[in-house]
């Protein structure tokens, strides 16, 4: 990159427009797809609104059959919308093909070409787009230093190993210096320990080219890791979008608080409600604080789901949720507690093993006590 | 060949036995090859060689040969004898005409498969794979008549009577029929009808292999779709269409009906001439002679062709 003074200060002026909080790279109102027609008509988006900003790492999650993958290919241009409006860079893309965007994709299979050489893979895009054969050699010679691939430069696709071949993937769509890139399940082909070499390298490969990535992964720790914000997905519809924090420490439904994570589910009565705050008395009639979803006022005496994660509840000489350990599952740093509740349902925690300590043993009474602003209420 | 068993007791084994085990599995690798060498030699090279030895042969009278050695029926391949003084020699036009035709009309007719095979195979392989099978049955329908009957029929079409003709005389279009039956013309429709099926089918099963993604990929780095079709859809169906051109050259070089047909008999092939030479002719020598030659030239041709579209190696061998 440094031989490329123009593309770092490109690179610096969109992290910053990033930075500044949001212009809008990718706009989508109202997006509808429906495949098939009559009584075989199936709806795989419904009215998605989203806004991913420039210079932003998106990522789409979400269980298999969402709609992640259809998402991805109306915005590429491989699929048209039933109806709705996509707008890219603030320009309405209805009626482009894939080859009029300036949006490139990593596909899941990496779909490189198998006649040509990971160089003339990388060229490809430059070359469709009549750039002259200097300014090729000298991009794809940058893009194999950017991805390490320098000494495959002439090896065939067939001849390399998956996880080079993910690399030259990435490096032809990046070649042509994309508004957007998008990533369907680019590691998911991929064991665990390149994975999450490939992960780092994808954060790095963004940072240092400034591109907005769109990513598709149904992998939540990998969402949760390399994304700036995510946008939670079920049957068609977006269901939360946030940082990864929010997503996690915050989950607006059951659905998200479910797919992310551990979860436990505690049924509560609200005692009071203010703003994006409420006090709620727990089954054991412990009354505590716990957060609220934007927009949601629970009504006080209403009856509510709060949500606890393992990690913000801990054992405690008094606290608000009394049982007897189930099971004790050991995971090296720490143990994981399943206790039946005196109260009916049950609750996981996480225990952090320490050096000369014991977790408690099955049918051992403990008391629980649920960690300042660890309770949330979900929408019903 | 050996299987994993063997290949363990081998391991086992002390070195001679070892040495033994290796003897007999080399016994038995012969004794399994030995029906398909038995008809490779019998089947294919035997004839090949009876054909060989006639061309170096002296004509009897009434057909067949005479077995004295001769070089005539090679001679007269190339050259020509003066009709009243036999001593007078010259190249022979009339063969190497006939050479050329033979030669001209297939790679033509090769032609003509390839650019209409090529979107009849496109066409069938994006079809929903229910109805795939459907349009290649389609496609094979012709060959379940025989070779024949169909051109003749094609000369129903084209003779100055012919449908063609009348329809264009109906509608005014012409005054007098256009004579397409026997010309080159005729016989370049009647082996492209022919043989256009041993090009789509091999066409087809290379598209049927290609990753539509790879499509999309192309697509989607800013190749139009006239690109994709060059730079991507091309060079991957390459050992198709090469294929295809194999399987329609070398029956096209090699076609007897279709020119007797539908050339007349003004416009000779190869294969017609040589089967003059074994019928009226009765010169058995030149008759095999030249189907040598038919077997040298079809396969130089096979070689420059292949060496030609290897020059940048098989894709998937990487
Ligand atoms: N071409 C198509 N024709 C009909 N239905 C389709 C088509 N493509 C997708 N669908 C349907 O749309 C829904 C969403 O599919 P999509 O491929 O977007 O899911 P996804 O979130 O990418 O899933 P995965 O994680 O398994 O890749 C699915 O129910 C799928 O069956
Ligand atoms: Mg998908």
């Amino acid at each position: 990159m440094a031989a490329d003074g123009t593309a770092d200060v490109e690179t610096r002026a969109r992290r910053d427009g990033a930075a500044a909080g949001g212009t809008a790279e990718i706009e989508i109102v109202g997006l509808t797809k429906v495949f098939g027609r009559g009584s075989e008509a199936a709806r795989a988006l419904d009215e998605v609104n989203l806004t991913v900003r420039r210079g932003e790492f998106f990522t789409l999650l979400g269980p298999s059959g969402c709609g992640k993958t259809t998402l991805l290919r109306m915005i590429a241009g491989f699929e048209q919308p039933t109806r709705g409006a996509i707008r890219i860079d603030g320009r309405d893309v209805a009626g482009l093909g894939p080859n009029r965007r300036p949006v490139n994709t990593v596909f899941q299979s990496y779909a490189l070409f198998p006649h040509m050489t990971a160089a003339e893979n990388i060229g490809f895009g430059l070359r469709m787009l009549g750039r002259p054969r200097r300014e090729v050699e000298a991009k794809v010679a940058e893009m194999l230093r950017l991805v390490r691939m320098e000494p495959m430069a002439n090896r065939r696709p067939a001849a390399i190993s998956g996880g080079q071949q993910q690399r030259v993937a990435l490096a032809r769509a990046l070649a042509p210096r994309p508004r957007v890139l998008l990533l369907d399940e680019p590691l998911s082909a991929l064991d665990l320990k390149l994975r999450k070499e490939m992960q780092g390298e994808l954060k790095r490969l963004q940072a240092e080219t400034g591109i907005t990535f769109v990513f598709v992964t149904h992998d939540q720790e990998e969402a949760l890791t390399m994304s700036d914000r995510i946008a939670v997905m079920d049957r068609g519809r977006i269901l939360q979008v946030g940082s990864p924090r929010a997503i996690y420490d915050r989950p607006a439904d059951r659905f998200v608080a479910d797919f992310i994570g551990d979860t436990n589910f505690l049924e509560a009565v609200v005692v009071r409600s203010v703003g994006d705050a409420a006090t709620v008395r727990l089954p054991s009639g412990a009354v505590r604080a716990a957060s609220v979803p934007e927009g949601l006022a629970p009504v006080a005496g209403g009856r509510v789901t709060v949500v606890v994660r393992p990690e913000h509840a801990a054992l405690a000489e008094d606290g608000e949720l009394v049982g007897v350990v189930e099971e004790a599952v050991y995971f090296g740093t720490d143990t994981h507690l399943h206790v039946r509740l005196d109260t009916g349902g049950r609750f996981t925690l996480r225990r952090q093993n320490m050096a000369g300590d014991h977790a408690p043993e099955p049918g051992a009474a403990v008391t629980i006590r649920i960690a300042e602003s660890g309770l949330r209420v979900l929408r019903p | 060949m050996t299987t994993v068993r063997e290949r363990l007791q081998a391991d086992a084994a002390p070195p001679d036995a070892e040495a033994a085990a290796a003897l007999a599995a080399g016994r038995r690798r012969w004794l399994l090859l030995a029906p398909a060498l038995v008809v490779l030699v019998l089947a294919a090279s035997g004839p090949l060689l009876v054909v060989l030895a006639y061309s170096f042969l002296t004509p009897g009278t009434f057909g067949g040969v005479r077995w004295e050695l001769s070089a005539e029926g090679w001679f007269r391949v190339f050259f020509a004898r003066d009709i009243f003084d036999p001593e007078t020699v010259r190249l022979n036009h009339a063969h190497a005409s006939i050479f050329w035709r033979s030669v001209s009309l297939a790679f033509q007719t090769t032609v003509i498969c390839a650019l209409l095979g090529f979107p009849t195979a496109w066409f069938i392989a994006n079809r929903p794979e229910r109805t795939r099978a459907v349009w290649l049955f389609v496609i094979t329908i012709p060959f379940w008549t025989n070779l024949l009957i169909r051109t003749f029929a094609i000369q129903e079409v084209i003779r100055n009577e012919g449908l063609v003709n009348s329809v264009l005389m109906a509608l005014g279009l012409i005054q007098a029929p256009i004579q397409m039956l026997y010309t080159d013309f005729a016989i370049l429709v009647g082996m492209a009808y022919v043989f256009l099926p041993l090009m789509v089918l091999p066409l087809y099963a290379a598209m049927d292999r290609l990753d539509p993604r790879l499509l999309e990929a192309a697509y989607d780095l800013y190749a139009s779709r006239v690109r994709v079709l060059w730079h991507v859809v091309l060079p991957l169906v390459k050992p198709g269409l090469i294929a295809g051109s194999i399987l329609v050259f070398i029956p096209s070089i090699g076609a007897y009906v279709t020119p007797r047909v539908l050339g007349g008999g003004r416009n000779l092939m190869l294969a017609n001439l040589i089967e003059l030479q074994f019928g009226q002719g009765r010169n058995w020598p030149l008759g095999a002679a030249l189907a040598v030659t038919l077997l040298v030239i079809v396969l130089f041709a096979l070689f420059v062709y292949l060496r030609f579209a290897s020059k940048d190696e098989d894709p998937r061998r990487a």
